[in-house]
């Protein structure tokens, strides 16, 4: 394959990073901070999508910033896989500061420079994590992604947000911090190197035991290790802390909570599966048969939990949990279709689920209104917001001409390529399963009966919360209907 | 010009002189403080080329002097630094500065006395970094305590004196048994001091156990590795903001530095069949500090723990003898040294501000004092081994080298990763978001350029190591590899049937021949002889009898 050695990675990095630097400066004018957020999103934006050709053509971007020890760079490598995710995340960054300085001025929320600069620093990891060309780049931003979005889920500051926040740290650093370290430390003493490889990293290894224990049971310990070291991607029992993360401003919940966040623990699964292990040793240990039974577990169970929630954003954080395990689903499969399924899913779902969380940030802003069942004939005063939130349903169950359609097709043969028909049916239930739950809120919105007061004095959320929330449903349908773009940068990284 | 081999010299004679110019001069508080200043940054100066000419293809000793002290003995004034040393005394000349530094304004009794003692100190712990004899060793090992028993006892909190005393009583319980094993190793290693000479010797299994042991109870004492490591939260908590910083910087290395220098090579079999026994105590440390760390209401005492539980990876490095531990021992003891300096030269400004030592004193800084937060923050982070930091590159060393050794001695260090973090991390959550109980006429005013100007060279390196630790680990490479391979021989000739009851030339005959011994420094017999000089077996009976 061939490589090109670019400095852009490392820029489309440091773009954001720089940026927090000066919005921390202009703290006293709210303008030039939220225009320096702006600018280095449209520039970081401009930056992931010129590198799109070359990752296109089959050429891999490459980057070392430091070599650190033999075997472990700060060093960045742009595939297809990458490139996706980095497009995605960098483009909703933009639209969601337009749409946080709806929010956050409308609410009049304090301590918003400490808000904007958190979350620039956390579009820095998310691209990190990006472009991570080996296991100490991912890690490295993967920890910093963590520690940088806590002050992001305390913002309030009352005891509540305390408590999420200690579950979020708990489950995310405490997770991190042991099993993965653990896991890419054996790696390292192991192979000599932390680079990513398509064979595979374990590939060139010929002892069969190591410290007394069969290679292959160590590497499938280590691949569990892995597997819930990446707590972002909330496989269950490691899911409790994307709910309680929801008391953070709907914003956060959605860039974060829905794009960068989640997608960069579903990210590294992927990197676990088909750049970390590799697709053969995968089905030599069978591996993707054990993830796979998790995963279909963790979309279930969580669809049932976002049953029973009233509150609108539990709802969706819960669907959120469920929706991340049909990316690991798909890599699971180890097939073409599977995975292709399972990438694509991160887009998909990106802009399906921050649309979802706008229609929730944007019903709060207006009518300050967070339970679904408080919701009944909303839609009459807020057309807009309930249009874009019924197409980000539509996605969600799966509908043809929406995002979540290429997903749910490409997952479908997937599973009847692997004869898994046990999948399958897991698949199609969960679809049920999202229409149960979705498509109450829509009914009830629309043709629910208003309450006594008929929703008195409650109009349409700002024009800077409403045009964000448009541009994503919109985009929804875009990639339902045109899908190859994206199709074709998981191509050129998978064959 | 300064020749080079009257470096380490001069790095020791300097601040003594220092001290004794202070010493007659008129009672001056300012000028103390100038002239202690002045001395210690020209001797940070003139060790700078430790760094810059330091061969790092060699494992010998460099920058060697030699020169008969009490012939009557063969005790020579003997002094140079390999790699294993070398950054230790660059980290010595560094800290030092800033412990004048940090006592500015917070010391302002008996200013001259207390000039004194930080120079005398810094001195002698240059001097137990670089002897190369053994005796000399032992005399600045004994001397150093001394000044920093004072500044803790004079200069201290409430209960000085009871902390001065328990580190005094603690730290000279472990020289003892050292002294009888450094005077059995002069007598059964051929009436010599040097310890290259007597690195080189072989001796019998019993006789390795008794001065094994007699050097751990000294080491472990210095770590401190638990379960001796009681005096030194009492030590932090009591010692002024200075004496904490050199006493986590660099005192604490001393014993690392001891069993890297003395435990393995002089009884490398000892140390072979102890590992266990120490991998076992320092997961015991590295858990048990941590965890004593997070309940600590106390700045100082969390910080003093969280040492417990770092030094706990150092010793857990060196013991399990592979190149990735013993590097990233050496490493961490350089990393403990910049941002355990770092976080007590922190907790002293605050509490120079606040009277406090107690978090919730000192807590819910925000961003009232932005520059104050942001590097708290950052030297919690490489404390606890953040990506990027310096730490993180020495605890992964350390760990790599572990789970070579031992997949569960790993397992359980990474608990030991687990509770640091979260310690850290509460510990800054409380200073900065914590709930504000100071009285109200408490201003935290943020840090002065002085403090800055402190600050900054450690938060340079921690940078610095994190994203690129290779002049570091070049400097420490080839004694390193030299310590791994004599180990492994040591390891390889144990399997070795009968062993125990091989005469001497045997055992030598299995082991490589020393790359060393062919140019060792000039002493006047030579290894060959001094190994013709030793019984060639000696039975536990006959050395007590010696004794």
């Amino acid at each position: 394959m061939e490589t090109l050695i670019s400095i852009k990675p490392l820029l489309a990095v440091l773009v954001s990073a720089i940026a927090a630097v000066l919005v921390m400066l202009s703290y006293k004018q709210p303008n030039l901070r939220e225009g320096w957020s702006i600018g280095a999103g449209v520039i970081k934006f401009l930056i992931v999508i010129s590198m799109t050709p070359a990752v296109l053509s089959g050429v891999v971007i490459q980057y070392t910033v430091f070599k650190i020890l033999p075997g472990v760079e700060l060093a960045f490598k742009v595939d297809g896989i990458g490139l996706l995710f980095a497009t995605t995340s960098s483009f909703l960054w933009i639209i969601t500061t337009v749409y946080s300085m709806g929010y956050m001025r409308t609410l009049e929320e304090h301590a918003q420079t400490r808000y904007y600069t958190c979350f620039a620093i956390a579009l820095s990891s998310a691209m990190g994590v990006a472009f991570a060309g080996n296991l100490f780049t991912l890690f490295f931003f993967y920890e910093i992604l963590s520690l940088c979005t806590l002050p992001l889920v305390i913002h309030n500051e009352a005891a509540k947000d305390w408590d999420a926040g200690r579950k979020y740290l708990l489950y995310l650093v405490g997770a991190s911090s042991s099993i993965l370290l653990g896991a890419i430390i054996l790696t390292y003493t192991l192979t000599g190197s932390l680079e990513f490889s398509k064979a595979g990293m374990f590939a060139g290894l010929t002892a069969t035991t190591f410290s007394g224990m069969e290679i292959s049971t160590l590497l499938t310990v280590m691949y569990f290790m892995f597997l819930y070291g990446f707590a972002k991607a909330g496989l269950m029992p490691m899911h409790n802390w994307l709910p309680s993360a929801m008391v953070a401003p709907t914003p956060v919940s959605a860039l974060l909570h829905a794009v960068a966040v989640v997608k960069v623990g579903a990210f590294c699964i992927v990197r676990l599966v088909t750049d970390v292990f590799g697709i053969s040793l995968m089905q030599d240990l069978s591996l993707g048969d054990y993830t796979a039974i998790i995963a279909s577990i963790t979309i279930l169970a969580s669809s049932a939990y976002a049953l029973t929630q009233d509150n609108l954003k539990m709802r969706l954080a819960y669907s959120t949990v469920s929706q991340l395990s049909y990316i690991v689903l798909g890599v699971s499969l180890l097939t073409v279709s599977g995975i292709t399924g399972g990438i694509i899913h991160i887009v998909n779902h990106a802009f399906t689920k921050i649309t979802l969380f706008f229609c929730a940030g944007s019903i709060y802003v207006a009518a300050h209104k967070t339970n679904i069942s408080e919701m009944s004939g909303i839609a009459r005063k807020m057309p807009w917001t309930i249009a874009a939130f019924t197409i980000g349903s539509l996605s969600i169950i799966g509908v043809p001409l929406f995002a979540g359609f290429i997903t749910k097709w490409n997952l479908a043969i997937g599973t009847i390529e692997t004869k898994s028909w046990m999948l399958l049916a897991v698949i199609l239930t969960s679809s049920l399963l999202n229409v149960a739950y979705f498509a109450p809120v829509v009914y009830k919105a629309v043709f629910g009966t208003p309450p006594a007061d008929g929703h008195e004095g409650i109009s349409e959320a700002p024009k800077k919360v409403v045009i964000p929330l448009l541009i994503t449903a919109v985009g929804t349908v875009v990639l339902g209907i045109f899908p190859d773009h994206f199709l074709n940068l998981i191509k050129v990284s998978i064959l | 010009m300064i020749h080079e081999s009257n470096l380490l010299s001069l790095l020791i004679i300097l601040p003594l002189l220092g001290a004794v110019m202070i010493g007659f001069m008129p009672r001056n508080d300012d000028w103390g403080r100038r002239i202690t200043l002045a001395f210690t940054l020209l001797v940070f100066a003139i060790s700078l080329p430790l760094w810059y000419l330091f061969d790092t293809s060699s494992h010998e000793m460099q920058f060697v002097t030699r020169v008969p002290w009490i012939p009557a003995f063969n005790i020579n004034y003997a002094v140079g630094v390999d790699g294993i040393s070398v950054l230790l005394v660059l980290l010595t000349t560094l800290i030092a500065p800033m412990c004048v530094l940090c006592s500015w304004k917070a010391i302002d009794s008996r200013v001259k006395e207390y000039m004194i003692a930080i120079l005398v100190m810094e001195a002698m712990l240059i001097g137990v970094f670089v002897a190369l004899d053994l005796f000399l060793f032992f005399v600045f090992w004994e001397a150093e305590l001394i000044p920093m028993f004072l500044i803790i006892g004079v200069w201290g909190g409430q209960r000085r004196v009871y902390a001065a005393l328990k580190f005094f009583l603690y730290t000279m319980l472990g020289s003892l048994p050292m002294l009888v094993a450094v005077l059995a190793l002069y007598f059964t290693g051929g009436e010599t001091f040097d310890i290259q000479t007597l690195s080189q010797g072989t001796y019998s299994e019993t006789f390795q156990f008794w001065v094994f042991w007699a050097f751990f109870l000294a080491f472990a004492i210095k770590v401190p590795m638990f379960p001796f490591h009681t005096w030194l939260p009492d030590a932090h908590v009591e010692a002024p903001t200075a004496g904490s910083v050199m006493l986590a910087s660099v005192m604490l290395k001393l014993g690392t530095y001891g069993f890297l220098r003395f435990s393995l090579p002089i009884t490398p079999d000892a140390s072979q069949a102890f590992a266990s026994v120490v991998v076992i105590l320092s997961l015991i440390a590295i858990i048990w500090g941590s965890y004593m760390a997070l309940v600590q209401t106390d700045l100082k005492k969390l910080v003093a723990y969280s040492s417990v539980g770092h030094m706990g990876f150092v010793t857990l490095g060196i013991f399990v003898f592979n190149t990735q531990g013993i590097e990233g021992a050496i490493l961490q003891m350089i990393n403990h040294g910049i941002t355990t300096g770092a976080l007590f030269l922190m907790v002293g400004m605050i509490y120079e501000r606040t009277h406090s030592r107690l978090i919730s004193d000192c807590g819910g800084l925000r961003m009232t004092v932005p520059i104050y937060v942001t590097l708290m923050a950052i030297f919690s982070f490489a404390s606890f081994g953040l990506p990027g930091t310096n730490a993180f590159v020495g605890e992964f060393l350390v760990m790599v080298g572990t789970f070579k050794s031992s997949i569960l001695a790993g397992a359980i260090a990474l608990g030991g990763v687990v509770l640091t973090v979260a310690y850290m991390l509460w510990m800054l959550q409380r200073l900065v978001w914590g709930e504000n109980t100071r009285k109200d006429d408490v201003v935290v005013t943020d840090m002065n350029s002085r403090e800055i100007a402190t600050l900054l060279p450690l938060l340079v390196l921690v940078f610095w190591i994190g994203f690129h630790p290779q002049p570091f680990l070049d400097r420490m490479r080839a004694s390193v590899a030299h310590l791994v391979s004599e180990m492994s021989s040591v390891r390889d000739a144990r399997h070795i049937e009968g062993l125990n009851d091989a005469t001497l030339p045997q055992i030598l005959e299995r082991r490589p021949p020393h790359a060393a011994m062919a140019n060792t420094v000039a002493v006047n017999r030579t290894f060959a002889d001094s190994c013709r000089a030793l019984p060639c077996q000696i039975s536990n009976r006959d050395r007590n009898q010696t004794l």
